[in-house]
């Protein structure tokens, strides 16, 4: 049996208008509330667990760090297909960046046992950073490809995967254990079925507290965090602009005659 | 007398010998903030290369520069790449270590910053020595700038996409030492890389183009969307867009532009159907002339561009479109 484990995070819904903003009089974030949902790029991590687990005897354990609200994603990964959900959430984890993560979720995915595949998006959509996949690696002592947009072959210890590379990619043979993250391109995350949500209710979340780590309060969290937020700023814009005016030709007339003006049309 | 600070590096990275554009920028902003420092910029390179290929760096602000060359690098090898680093870093205790936003830095870096236990920043569009001389990496976000600071932990790590700094005026009178690092002679029995295809894109490079066409969600669906690119091949411009569009899987994401994709500095740039979103519009940098076509008068992106129409794009894309040609026409046939 293979054991996999995929990162998955609750971020707020990119499809929600609804910004968090810097108040420019206290320079300080304004929240609102947004609902949390899987990180897109997850749903491709938790896919290419479940293709595996289709080909091979594998059990799937789906792994966050947040918030209790973060609940909902676990169970959404349970609901796919999922055998086993873990959540990591301790107010002593909080505020952690890409660094204190990554050191988590290493030793969350120690604890879990022999590992023979960890797979994370190649970025969250709120943090974005592309670093915590690398640096759960580091962590691990385990070897990592970034970007994987097909796994060639994946039978046996040696797997062949194509990564990703600015006009075109690069073939890697990698020993496994090992640490992947994916792209968009990997595969077609499937949709949730009823079926899936109503075996999810029997399984078992397991919610972690930093005790259950063994970890000392000043790695983790904001304590753990190499880099901090030293200011906020806002900026303003320095164009002055003109709005065209006028039916949609005249419009379109005015503005093809700015362009020329500009000299490159 | 040792410097205060140790020197400020860059993990220059090449292809097909040549050193890529973004390491020769992060290199002339490396000379100046080692100037801030009163220490050395330096580079890392490693390649199946020749001492000449080393040049440009050194032109570009290095004094000196570490080379580990042997044929087994002729492709980038991550567990190679990352042992030397390391070790390299561990002897020399650089202050401040660049790397460039690309595929391979952005899976190098946090490689070599969690194995010196160190912070790592993203998507940086300016470096600044504070009063402290410390770092300050600051990033777009929220409508405004955050300033982040490594505070304690050294080095000082950053990611920079190619463009955020402009390409240092070439001084071909400069030289400096090479340093010849030894690098493994065998790749790793975990992990190698066994073939790199490059493809040669066909479309126009955004961050050579002198127009470029981006558009945004409120292009609706991929017939709204194929409008935008019908514009901007009229136009002879490159094609660019926002996140959204990404998702909705209209266009690739090596056309994003913004704090996490490319930045462009265009003669023209046609923002269409897109909010003005911070994260998008801090990837423009020194565009000359701006337009934005948004359906909603109130839209934040009318603050930022020198012209806006406020209109239904579906609508007034072809219109403009059709315009653009009977120009063209009257320009070749007179
Ligand atoms: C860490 C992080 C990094 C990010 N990096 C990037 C990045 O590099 N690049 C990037 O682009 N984004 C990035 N984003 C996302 C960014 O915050 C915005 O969400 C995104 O830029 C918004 O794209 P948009 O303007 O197309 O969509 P929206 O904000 O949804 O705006 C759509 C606009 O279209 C208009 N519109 C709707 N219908 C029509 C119509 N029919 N005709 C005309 N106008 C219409 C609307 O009025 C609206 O203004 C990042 C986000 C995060 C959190
Ligand atoms: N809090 C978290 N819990 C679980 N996985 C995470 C968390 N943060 C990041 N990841 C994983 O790391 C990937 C990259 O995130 P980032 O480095 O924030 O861009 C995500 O797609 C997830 O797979």
């Amino acid at each position: 049996m293979i054991n996999l484990v995929v990162c998955v995070k609750a971020v707020p819904d990119p499809q929600q208008a609804c910004n968090i903003r810097i108040d420019p009089v206290t320079k300080t974030l304004m929240r609102c509330e947004v609902p949390l949902v899987l990180n897109p790029l997850d749903k491709n991590a938790m896919e290419a667990a479940l293709e595996l687990k289709e080909q091979f005897d594998a059990h799937i354990t789906a792994l966050s760090m947040g918030p209790l609200d973060a609940e909902g994603i676990v169970r959404e990964c349970l609901a796919l297909g999922a055998d086993q959900g873990i959540l990591l959430s301790d107010r002593a984890f909080a505020g952690a960046d890409a660094y204190a993560t990554a050191y988590t979720l290493a030793t969350a995915i120690a604890k879990i046992g022999p590992v023979d595949v960890v797979f994370c998006g190649m970025a969250s959509s709120d943090g974005s950073t592309e670093w915590v996949g690398p640096e759960i690696a580091m962590f691990l002592g385990l070897p990592v490809v970034t970007m994987v947009e097909e796994i060639v072959e994946c039978r046996g210890p040696q797997w062949k995967v194509k990564a990703s590379l600015e006009h075109g990619y690069r073939l890697m043979q990698v020993q496994l254990p090992a640490v992947f993250t994916v792209t968009r391109e990997l595969n077609t995350p499937r949709a949730l079925v009823f079926s899936g949500i109503i075996k999810a209710r029997k399984k078992l979340i397991v919610r972690w507290e930093i005790d259950d780590l063994g970890v000392p309060a000043e790695a983790v969290g904001l304590k753990g965090s190499p880099t901090i937020v030293s200011k906020l700023t806002t900026t303003e814009s320095k164009r002055e602009v003109e709005i065209l005016t006028g039916t949609r030709e005249e419009k379109a007339a005015q503005l093809l005659r700015k362009m020329v003006d500009s000299g490159v049309v | 007398m040792k410097n205060v600070y140790g020197p400020v590096w860059v993990i220059a990275e090449q292809r097909d010998c040549r050193i890529r554009t973004v390491s020769l920028q992060l290199m002339g902003q490396a000379q100046k903030l080692a100037a801030g420092l009163n220490t050395t910029a330096e580079a890392l390179l490693f390649g199946n290369l020749m001492e000449h290929h080393v040049r440009p760096l050194f032109a570009a602000g290095a004094d000196r520069v570490f080379l580990g060359s042997n044929p087994q690098l002729a492709f980038y090898e991550p567990e190679i790449y990352v042992q030397a680093i390391v070790r390299l870093a561990q002897e020399h205790e650089p202050e401040i270590i660049l790397l460039g936003s690309t595929a391979m830095g952005r899976e190098l870096a946090p490689l070599v910053a969690a194995r010196l236990q160190t912070g790592l920043t993203a998507h940086c569009t300016d470096l600044v020595l504070d009063e402290n001389n410390i770092l300050e990496q600051r990033i777009p976000a929220y409508g405004g700038l955050l300033s982040i600071i490594c505070p304690q932990k050294r080095p000082q790590m950053a990611a920079i996409a190619n463009g955020v700094f402009p390409m240092p005026e070439p001084d071909q009178d400069r030289s400096g030492e090479i340093i010849p690092v030894a690098v493994p002679e065998d790749v790793s029995p975990r992990l190698q890389t066994l073939e790199v295809v490059h493809q040669i894109p066909d479309e126009i490079p955004l961050e050579s183009a002198a127009i470029v066409v981006a558009g945004g969600a409120g292009a609706g669906d991929p017939d709204g969307w194929r409008q935008i690119a019908d514009l901007a091949d009229a136009l002879n411009a490159a094609l660019g867009c926002t996140r959204p569009v990404v998702d909705e899987g209209w266009a690739p994401l090596e056309s994003m532009i913004g704090q996490s994709g490319r930045m462009v500095s265009p003669e023209l740039y046609i923002g269409v159907g897109l909010s003005g979103e911070q994260q998008h519009m801090v990837g423009i940098t020194g565009a000359k002339v701006m337009v934005a076509i948004n359906n909603d008068a109130k839209s934040p992106v009318f603050d930022q561009v020198d012209y806006g129409v406020v209109d239904d794009c579906r609508e007034f894309v072809p219109v403009l479109i059709e315009k653009i040609k009977a120009y063209q026409k009257n320009q070749v046939t007179c």
